[in-house]
């Protein structure tokens, strides 16, 4: 008797954890860890391109009367990205996600328009260590757009898992909500056609 | 409004961390400084750069990306521009290189990589190729648009230290577009590598490992294909069988061990050859089983002509065909360039 009680709770422990994980338990596990791997990518890239900003401020600053508008502009949208603190629960908190989306859109469209204004600059054009900067920027620019994506990938993989049936019963159970993903910021923008006035300037 | 014009107008407006190098192509596309001009003359050029920019962005937007070219060798010459004997001397340097140090460098050469910047190209052919090393992930892809008249070092992450994004694109300006700009495109691909080749030695990676006994350099254990094909296909064969009668359950073994071995050594080849062989193997035992089979497990598959068939199909599958690592990430490391 007592013996066929032990293996019935030892069954029924088996049966449960086998049920857990049929019900994504250890997916949901896995790939909270994908997307956290994959978002402290994207932070790490940012970090990359934050720690250029002031090398590459230094050097224009050099070029006489460079254009200080543009200059300030990066400065200040640099400091408000590095200013805002992220957590591991940034990621679960869709406001303050925005918010750094918002601050990191801003520094990278300070630093285009600092590089397209630089194309008026020759002395800057030829500067050795501007160049260098701005292959060390393009490449930054080029790993965070590749950070970003596999986030949005690992992202698209959990909250399908955290949306389709029967696993979003084992979400709601243990409170895995669907994590927010980067969006373009400039959206309304986007959206509008361009508006092409031929007759507006004569 | 269709759907065209909005992706269209996503050339246009301001920039956005995502794309590469926006505000050029938005400096021009949406702010033509011709607009000032009040002659006729110039707005009738403004017009037609209009059109001519709706016209090349509509197609563009509507594009599908192009494909993953095949690898077929570390030189992929999809232009025609390298003759047959400078490409194989290329290819000689790189597959030296390659058994030497073990690091795949690939070579590609394309007419376009619109609708997308050679950039992100790269990178995708890059992981969708995935050369390098699988465990070490060491490889190095340069890509040629021919017709954009751009060319990009794309690097592996286990090569970044070696070959910074700097270093990239100082390969680029000092080996590349001089020669380019010549159209001496064979010279110019020539130091590149010769430069990726020297920059990569000084990097302290893990050793080749010797070949194994039998095929190349797959990267994987003969033994562990040979092993399975004798023990495991016999076995699940004559399950299948006796569940799914001879025919289904014959091929649904071909097509089991197919999908395995390409798992195994992600070739197409070996996989099909090995799907191919499973199939022989588990219609041939299931005719020799005929006879004395009583139950699932009776007549024993495994004796008899089993063993011959197998034998003789993985030798077969042992060419000497050259694939991808398998362990290459690339991350956006690099550097590209123009001529």
């Amino acid at each position: 008797m007592e013996k066929g009680n032990t293996m019935k709770r030892w069954l029924v422990a088996l049966l449960l954890l086998l049920s857990l994980s049929g019900c994504g338990y250890n997916e949901f596990q896995q790939l909270d860890e994908q997307t956290k791997s994959a978002w402290s990518e994207v932070l790490n890239q940012y970090q990359r391109r934050a720690d250029l900003v002031p090398n590459l401020v230094a050097t224009v600053k050099g070029e006489a009367n460079f254009e200080q508008d543009t200059l300030t502009k990066v400065i200040e949208a640099r400091a408000k990205a590095s200013s805002i603190q992220v957590t591991p629960e940034t990621l679960n908190d869709p406001q303050a996600f925005a918010k750094f989306q918002q601050a990191q859109g801003q520094l990278s469209s300070a630093l285009s328009r600092l590089l397209v204004v630089s194309e008026r600059y020759p002395d800057l054009k030829t500067n050795q260590s501007f160049r260098d900067l701005r292959v060390q920027l393009e490449g930054t620019e080029n790993r965070i757009t590749v950070a970003r994506n596999r986030y949005i990938q690992a992202v698209q993989q959990y909250n399908v898992l955290a949306r389709s049936f029967p696993t979003n019963l084992t979400a709601t159970m243990f409170g895995y909500k669907p994590k927010a993903n980067f969006t373009v910021q400039n959206e309304p923008q986007i959206s509008t056609p361009p508006t092409v006035d031929f007759g507006a300037k004569k | 409004m269709t759907s065209v014009d909005v992706i269209a107008g996503s050339a246009c407006p301001g920039p956005d961390p995502g794309t590469r190098n926006p505000p050029l192509v938005a400096g021009s596309a949406c702010n033509p400084p011709a607009a000032r001009a009040p002659a006729r003359s110039a707005l009738r050029a403004l017009l037609g750069l209009c059109f001519a920019l709706l016209a090349w962005c509509a197609p563009a937007a509507a594009q599908d990306l192009q494909p993953v070219p095949p690898l077929t060798a570390h030189v992929v010459d999809q232009t025609g521009t390298l003759d047959n004997a400078q490409r194989q001397a290329l290819e000689d340097k790189l597959t030296a290189f390659e058994q030497a140090k073990g690091t795949q460098i690939a070579f590609l050469l394309v007419r376009t990589t619109a609708p997308e910047d050679i950039a992100s190209y790269a990178n995708r052919i890059g992981n969708a190729w995935k050369i390098g090393r699988k465990g070490v992930g060491d490889a190095v892809l340069l890509v040629v648009a021919k017709d954009d008249r751009k060319v990009r070092i794309e690097v592996a992450k286990t090569l970044e230290g070696a070959i910074p994004d700097l270093a990239a694109k100082q390969i680029i300006d000092d080996a590349i577009t001089p020669r380019f700009r010549q159209g001496d495109f064979a010279g110019g691909l020539q130091a590149a590598a010769d430069q990726l080749i020297a920059r990569i030695n000084g990097e302290p990676l893990p050793p080749v490992k010797p070949p194994p006994a039998r095929g190349g350099q797959f990267g994987f254990d003969w033994m562990d294909l040979a092993i399975f094909l004798f023990f495991a296909v016999p076995i699940a064969g004559g399950v299948l069988r006796s569940m799914f009668g001879r025919k289904l359950g014959s091929l649904l073994t071909g097509g089991g061990v197919g999908v395995i071995a390409f798992l195994i050594t992600s070739s197409i080849i070996i996989g099909a050859l090995a799907a191919a062989a499973g199939l022989l193997f588990s219609l041939i035992s299931g005719v020799t089983g005929i006879g004395p089979r009583r139950g699932p497990w009776g007549g024993g598959p495994w004796i008899g002509g089993g063993w011959g068939t197998g034998g003789g199909s993985w030798g077969g599958g042992g060419g000497a065909s050259w694939g991808s690592g398998g362990g290459g990430d690339f991350g956006g490391g690099g550097a590209s360039g123009d001529w």
